[in-house]
């Protein structure tokens, strides 16, 4: 089957302010293929977002090559759809504009990506708030406004940074489901980056654990659960816990650790 | 999940008004009652401390604690107000003169907003742009840009249009810096969604760097309005037909303290309701921003 991205031996420098270079990803190699799920775990620093940014077109790599659908990235591409970590809805703009942005970037009229904006909407879940702004909303509400933004405009590549880390426990969960039901549906190629293994388990087909920083690849993990897949249940099948026990105990290293470094640069 | 929105929407809607609740507006309308009635009260305390301490009579011949000769009164600020309005100015009738200095502001204001936005956006978008003008910019900026007035009566002339640009000079740097500022603090994260999303240069442009940097350009505008009426009358001072800042001038010449106090006083209502109308347009805006900024205006 076809990689829908591949990542090879992709390394990228950041220069700090005090002119120094800090190296984020050494060496990564990354393949997903066309409509899998992947997660990407990994300790704080460790990259991950870097990752989702060079996929994305965002950030050039320094070394190594990206590929997105056997072309090499250069810029943004049109396939792409990236769920961001904070709020990113334009908070000038009513729901029903947000949703409208990607359709009328691309030179769709008004009154056709009005229409199909309302028809986001609803699929996730906000018929009736189209005239709301962004601060008038709750954080899980405006973060499926963020998914409906991104969703209308049918990406083939969907990726996504810890999306629900600011929701509360429920509301998260809510999400996950929801995010599923939606992803089943299109069949896009998912990074989903997260630091909540259970989240990871509980989305992902595969399950890639990254390196305390500069982040490289440390394992790649299967995950066989069947799906469609409930997200609050499916945490109690024996299953998840043998895959969960699997991984944390790469991970549990990693994150030590970043969290011994972290101790150090605050003494 | 529609039993989530449902909640979330009565939430934002709110319940039906109960006991409390029009206890509460009663108090407040106690309470605006209150400081109107104390805000008159200042006004009429200070007006007739002035009126009566200018008060002259065959034991204070310069008044009882203040010289009116220098110091004017709130009666003979009155009077002037309304010998202006009924028989004119010295230099014609007073809307004319009202209306003079309100043009020669506005079209300032307009001009140097103008300028100031497309500027500041340009510089704050264009980092080569904004590199070699700096210092530029800088050192205009630091200049008293007041002596700038002189330069335009002698060049322009002492019609409306050295006023003009003496309140475009000084209505264009505020703004300016609150374009250029406001460019440079959009949130990154906006961009690179606007960016994952389609959106072209000139997109980012118009959809996300300008409504991102409205607020800021907004909020500048107060201030700048005051200095276009600045402008304007600074301008007039200097040599003009017609105008306020001709009508302060000419009270000034012929020791007019009261003429000088009602020159002041019209300028202050031309500035107030500048400020209301400025407010309006705020509001109507950003109506997309939540409430907190007005709270604390007082």
């Amino acid at each position: 089957m076809a990689s829908a991205i591949e990542l090879r031996h992709v390394t990228k420098r950041f220069l700090t302010p005090s002119g120094t270079t800090y190296t984020a990803l050494r060496d990564l190699d990354l393949a997903v293929q066309e409509g899998e799920f992947c997660a990407v775990v990994g300790p704080t620093g460790c990259g991950k977002s870097t990752t989702l940014a060079l996929i994305s077109g965002l950030e050039p790599p320094s070394g190594g090559e990206v590929r997105v659908r056997d072309e090499i990235v250069r810029g943004v591409g049109r396939d792409v759809g990236y769920v961001f970590q904070v709020d990113a809805v334009f908070p000038w703009k009513s729901v029903l504009d947000n949703v409208a942005t990607g359709p009328r970037f691309r030179g769709v009229t008004r009154r056709d990506a009005d229409e199909r904006a309302r028809d986001w909407i609803k699929r996730v879940g906000l018929a009736g708030f189209e005239r709301y702004y962004p601060h008038q909303l709750s954080g899980g509400m405006r973060k499926r406004a963020a998914l409906a933004q991104t969703l209308i405009n049918e990406p083939r590549i969907l990726l996504m940074d810890e999306p629900f880390s600011a929701l509360d426990v429920q509301t998260r969960t809510l999400m996950e489901n929801e995010l599923l039901q939606l992803w089943s549906a299109t069949r896009a190629s998912v990074v989903f980056v997260t630091h909540d293994l259970e989240e990871a388990i509980a989305l992902a087909d595969r399950v890639v654990v990254i390196t305390a920083g500069p982040g490289t690849v440390k394992g790649v993990y299967r995950v066989d659960l069947p799906r469609p897949r409930n997200v609050a249940e499916i945490r109690f099948q024996p299953e998840f816990s043998r895959i969960y026990q699997e991984i944390w105990n790469d991970l549990r290293d990693e994150v030590l650790v970043s969290y011994e470094r972290s101790k150090r640069i605050v003494s | 999940m529609s039993a989530l929105s449902a909640s979330s929407r009565s939430a934002l809607v709110g319940p039906e008004p109960t006991s409390s609740d029009l206890a509460r507006t009663r108090a407040r309308t106690n309470r605006r009652l209150l400081v109107n009635g104390l805000r008159v009260g200042v006004a009429v305390l200070l007006l007739g401390v002035w009126e009566i301490g200018t008060t002259k009579d065959a034991t204070h011949p310069d008044g009882l604690w203040i010289d009116p000769f220098f110091y004017g009164r709130p009666s003979s600020i009155a009077s002037q107000l309304w010998t202006w309005a009924q028989n004119g100015t010295a230099q014609g009738p007073l809307w004319l003169q009202v209306a003079t200095t309100l043009e020669e502001a506005a079209l300032g204001f307009l001009i140097g907003v103008g300028l100031g936005v497309i500027f500041g956006v340009a510089l704050g978008r264009v980092r080569l742009l904004a590199d070699v003008f700096a210092p530029y910019i800088k050192a205009l900026n630091a200049m008293p840009r007041i002596v700038l007035g002189s330069i335009f009566i002698l060049t322009i002339g002492y019609n409306i249009w050295s006023k003009v640009a003496l309140a475009v000079v000084l209505v264009f740097f505020v703004v300016f810096f609150n374009a250029f500022q406001g460019v440079r603090e959009v949130d990154r994260v906006l961009i690179a969604n606007a960016r994952i999303l389609g959106a072209k240069e000139r997109q980012l442009s118009t959809d996300v760097i300008f409504p991102s940097a409205l607020s800021w350009i907004l909020a500048s505008l107060h201030t700048s309005f005051g200095f276009a009426l600045v402008g304007a009358v600074v301008g007039e001072y200097l040599g003009a037909y017609q105008g306020i800042g001709l009508m302060i001038s000419t009270a000034q010449g012929t020791f007019n303290p009261s003429g000088v106090f009602a020159a002041m006083f019209i300028l202050a209502v031309v500035a107030l309701s500048a400020e209301v109308a400025l407010t309006w347009l705020e509001n109507r805006l950003i109506k997309w921003r939540p409430n907190t900024i007005t709270d604390v205006r007082i």
